[in-house]
């Protein structure tokens, strides 16, 4: 019995896990065709989101001696990754399958990269943290570099493995000190000793430190950033379209559990370090996303800004805004899926709509496509009535309230610059002709799935008050229950 | 209530419905259907905006037709709409100026019909949000929404550097918009936790952070007046927007920015609106004077009428800060009137470009012998454009005009000149393109105005000759509004 109700609150982790390992025996004996293992896939996600479902009670319940937990946010961020990652398999499949690219390899790291996010997300220790952490990003590295024949997404694999190695290095130095520190390894013990005092403020400072840079090279920020662009550029797309959507949702809760469930008591100290990160991420993001002439690190430098915007949420150091950070994540998670999926819908056998130029004069080859992706550039761009307004609206409306009205300022300044760039996708679809003209084949679920994703954009930017209500009551209750 | 809904919603959302229908005729193929799709859209649209005007009640100054729903709970936004005197009449005139734009662009517009119309369509549900709202947020949503069916629009129906001039449009409209976006969740914070702008009427506010929000909003409306020095992107904007574009843009965009001040700027930070106020008269007489120098000097005929808008609401903004009845109330009919007039004259640069692809003045000459009926329209609206007593822009001139002599005689005298300056650029632009000898043979191949343009520019005929020989009844809408506004403007909002 205690075994069980140890065992509960990571009923679904333990689910993917047996899958995995299923569907890796299961694809050995399917020789062609991989559908069934996809199939299977996606059937495991389905049933994964049953199980979190299902066990999902009121309150917050540690399993493993307090190194797992399961708490309403956990919950709500595990269900956006299942649906994210099944998002990312629909789109992913065609363009794939084109490529040679659609092994059971692929599907099987993507559920391992999943399993690692959920571990994250329910993480209450800084091993568990450190577990998931790796688990995601060395089922990245290996999707990255999975083209194998391909010099630059060998390259691209490389720097994100080696950089990637060294975020890690960093992350379990800190975590090294604040254990010398506080002499817990658990978040709610550390953030007790800190609380009481530590004499050691030197060591715990140095720790903070190297938290925050580990924390800030995972995510992609000014001045950690460089991988990001290559990587993205570099990657297969559909490897691109998971590294740069899903694992969002995990390194939020990956930052919230650290600095805001472990270290509260220093918010003083790492929020000024996150102002520092954010405002150089809109900056250098903003600013150098307009030189692009390749779209896919046009929106690598996107990405860069957008996660110095949600950072920005978190500065506020209140509950509202950690909320209005989800709130921010979830949105572009949702946004970036789209984009992503729009470049591999207008990709081809031996063609990768991957530049600018490319986008030229889609309105007149697919009106519907140009419409869905103008709401998503829209929305990237913060403009009303998509739901990337609100998302920007709830976060400045979280920094004002801290007291921050000209971080809003600078912010809204940066977002003008950011509108340019975004503007000219449209631009590009609209007033200019196109410069090829073989017809765009898409496939039935792709483009519902893409149709779903625009209007979806539309519609939460009509309709935003559940999505926003959900991020702000579970950031709520997950931290006030702790 | 129309059939049971509340009025401005369907004002707001029927327009927008049929733009959803007239884009989903497709490609050119259904190019007739897209056509009387948005002809029975526009002039539907019109008809529910009616029962604002029949049902209005001009004794009062609180809001009317209020609809007031949850909408985000999570910030206490509400679907908050409703009019007052200042409001009613722009939902009036935009839905009118749909109908126009939609017959304007009958059969001048033959490459992606049905999206040019729904662009109009939508555009025209958007902008009657603008004037309804009455939540911040609500506000903004409308506010920044109307950008993009303009900014598409000019890009895809536009001039030859419609990209330029399009991309100039959003980009400066979008930063006041996001400046006053802040001004608004500041706003939110000291009042509490409330976006209603009628909270925001109420709530006092110390002077520094007055004059910070006043700044914001300030950029967010001057663009869109636009005054002076923030003018740059309407010449570029209306000469390559194509003419159904240049009619909205002077007819209805350029009114929601003094709109803009009359809601925000002026209730909310009367203090720092007062203190302001100087610098805002100077730049109000800049754009009266010195743009209308500029406007002389033009060759483009597009920009002349553009820079003669610009010169007019440099009237319009005087009007507002000199704080007192008549400038308020001028300042309004001059919006109204310079909405008909300012479109009407686009439209008649329409009529001439559809013909002979040519914006350029002096590629004209003579029209008068081919065109005499069209003559005899363009000769009215040029009338009207330079202030002429009968017509609609003398009544809000006029009261200019007095509202500024009671506070200072050389704001009146400045404002004044406008009436030589105005009359002489507009009738030289007559007198170049109308008569004289025909110096082109384009010209001798002209034929006159035919009976689709007749009817929109006979329309447009009896509002301009309407309002200037009768103006009363748009004063009485006017007057519990403005009043009501004065007052508040009157009352200083410094925390005791």
């Amino acid at each position: 019995m205690n075994l069980m109700a140890n065992l509960l609150p990571a009923a679904a982790e333990i689910f993917l896990l047996v899958m995995v390992c299923f569907i890796l025996i299961f694809d050995l004996l399917l020789k062609q065709n991989k559908i069934y293992t996809y199939l299977f896939v996606q059937l495991t996600l389905l049933g994964c989101s049953l199980i979190t479902v299902g066990t999902h009670q009121h309150g917050v319940f540690y399993a493993f001696n307090g190194m797992f937990v399961d708490d309403l946010l956990s919950d709500v961020l595990k269900m956006l990754s299942y649906l994210g990652m099944s998002m990312v398999l629909v789109y992913s499949r065609q363009y794939l399958l084109l490529r040679g690219l659609f092994t059971g390899e692929f599907l099987v790291l993507a559920l391992f990269a999943l399993l690692g996010m959920n571990v994250m997300i329910s993480a209450s220790h800084f091993l568990t943290l450190y577990l998931g952490l790796e688990l995601l990003s060395l089922s990245l590295y290996a999707m990255v570099a999975l083209q194998r024949d391909s010099a630059i997404a060998t390259e691209a694999a490389m720097k994100y493995f080696v950089l990637g190695a060294l975020a890690s290095g960093l992350l379990l130095y800190g975590m090294s000190m604040l254990y010398g520190a506080t002499g817990s390894l658990e978040l709610g013990a550390v953030s007790n000793a800190i609380h009481q005092g530590v004499q050691n403020k030197a060591l715990l400072a140095f720790g903070l430190v190297f938290i925050v840079s580990g924390l800030a090279f995972k995510l992609g920020v000014v001045p950690f950033h460089m991988w990001v662009p290559d990587v993205y550029h570099g990657a297969p797309t559909a490897m691109t379209l998971l590294i740069g959507s899903v694992p969002k949702l995990a390194a939020f809760a990956f930052v919230v559990r650290i600095l805001v469930e472990g270290l509260q008591s220093l918010v003083s100290d790492w929020s000024g370090m996150l102002m520092v990160l954010a405002i150089a991420s809109m900056a250098l993001g903003n600013l150098s996303a307009i030189a692009q002439t390749n779209i896919k690190r046009m929106f690598a430098y996107s990405t860069i800004t957008h996660m110095g915007f949600m950072l920005l949420g978190l500065i506020s150091g209140s509950i509202e805004g950690y909320g209005a950070a989800m709130f921010y994540t979830v949105v572009y998670m949702i946004m970036s899926l789209g984009g992503f999926g729009m470049i591999m819908m207008l990709s081809r056998a031996g063609f990768e709509a991957d530049t600018l130029d490319d986008f030229k004069g889609l309105n007149q080859r697919s009106p519907w496509l140009a419409f869905m992706m103008m709401l998503l550039m829209l929305s990237m761009a913060g403009i009303p009535p998509t739901v990337g307004f609100y998302a920007k609206f709830s976060v400045l409306s979280a920094v004002v309230q801290a007291g921050y009205t000209w971080l809003a300022v600078v912010a809204v300044l940066f977002s003008l610059i950011g509108a340019f760039y975004y503007l000219r996708i449209i631009k590009l679809m609209y007033f200019d002709v196109p410069e090829s003209h073989v017809p765009i084949v898409v496939e039935s679920d792709t483009g519902l799935l893409m149709t779903l994703n625009g209007l979806g954009v539309l519609l939460l930017g009509m309709l935003p008050g559940t999505l926003m209500t959900i991020c702000a009551v579970s950031v709520r209750q997950s931290l006030l229950l702790h | 209530m129309i059939f049971g809904l509340p009025v401005i919603s369907v004002a707001i959302w029927l327009p927008i419905l049929f733009g959803m229908l007239v884009l989903a005729t497709g490609d050119d193929k259904n190019a007739p259907m897209a056509r009387l799709l948005a002809l029975v859209g526009s002039v539907l649209g019109f008809v529910v905006t009616l029962p604002l005007y029949a049902g209005f009640n001009t004794s009062t100054s609180a809001m009317q037709f209020v609809e007031l729903h949850d909408w985000i709970n999570r910030f206490n936004i509400h679907y908050y709409l409703g009019v007052d005197g200042i409001s009613m009449l722009f939902i009036l005139l935009n839905s009118f100026f749909t109908v126009i734009v939609v017959i304007a662009g009958w059969r001048v517009i033959e490459k992606r019909v049905s999206q040019y119309m729904a662009a109009f369509l939508v555009m025209s549900g958007i902008v009657n949000g603008v004037f309804a709202a009455l939540d911040a947020v609500l506000f903004y949503v409308f506010w920044e929404a109307m950008l993009i069916p303009m900014f598409i629009i000019i890009g895809v129906w536009g001039g030859p550097n419609r990209i330029y001039a399009t991309m100039k449009f959003f980009l400066y409209t979008l930063l006041g918009s996001l400046l006053m976006l802040v001004a608004l969740i500041y706003l939110y914070n000291i009042t509490g936790g409330s976006f209603s702008i009628l909270d925001f009427h109420r709530v006092s506010i110390p002077m520094t952070a007055q004059m910070l929000i006043f700044i914001a909003f300030f950029f967010a409306f001057a663009v869109k007046v636009p005054m002076f020095p923030v003018h740059t992107w309407l010449p570029d904007a209306h000469v390559e927007a194509p003419t159904g574009g240049s009619v909205v843009l002077a007819a209805i965009m350029l009114k929601v920015g003094a709109y803009g001040f009359l809601r925000f700027s002026m209730p909310i930070t009367p203090d720092a609106s007062h203190k302001m106020a100087g610098i805002m008269i100077a730049l109000s007489l800049i754009a009266i004077v010195y743009i209308g120098l500029v406007a002389l000097m033009q060759s483009d005929m597009k920009k002349l009428v553009a820079y003669s808008s610009i010169s007019h609401m440099g009237f319009v903004t005087l009007g507002l800060f000199i704080f007192n009845a008549y400038g308020m109330e001028g300042a309004l009919m001059q919006m109204l009137s310079h909405g008909f007039v300012a479109g009407a004259l686009f439209l008649c640069i329409g009529v001439l470009y559809d013909r002979m692809h040519s914006r350029r003045i002096a590629d004209y000459g003579g029209v008068v012998n081919k065109m005499p009926v069209f003559a005899a329209f363009f000769m009215l609206f040029a009338m009207a454009n330079s202030g002429l007593p009968g017509t609609s822009a003398f009544v809000g001139e006029f009261m200019v005009l007095m509202g500024a002599i009671k506070v200072n005689f050389w704001y009146a005298f400045g404002a004044a000149t406008t009436l030589i300056f105005g009359a002489a650029y507009t009738l030289w632009l007559y007198k170049r393109v109308i008569f004289g000898k025909i110096a082109n043979p384009h010209v001798e191949e002209l034929t006159d105005v035919n009976a689709r343009e007749i009817l929109i520019l006979a329309m447009l005929t009896i509002f301009v000759l309407g309002m200037g020989l009768y103006p009363l009844p748009v004063g009485e809408i006017l007057h519990a509004s403005v009043n009501d506004l004065l007052v508040h403007v009157a009352q200083s909002k410094l925390p005791l």
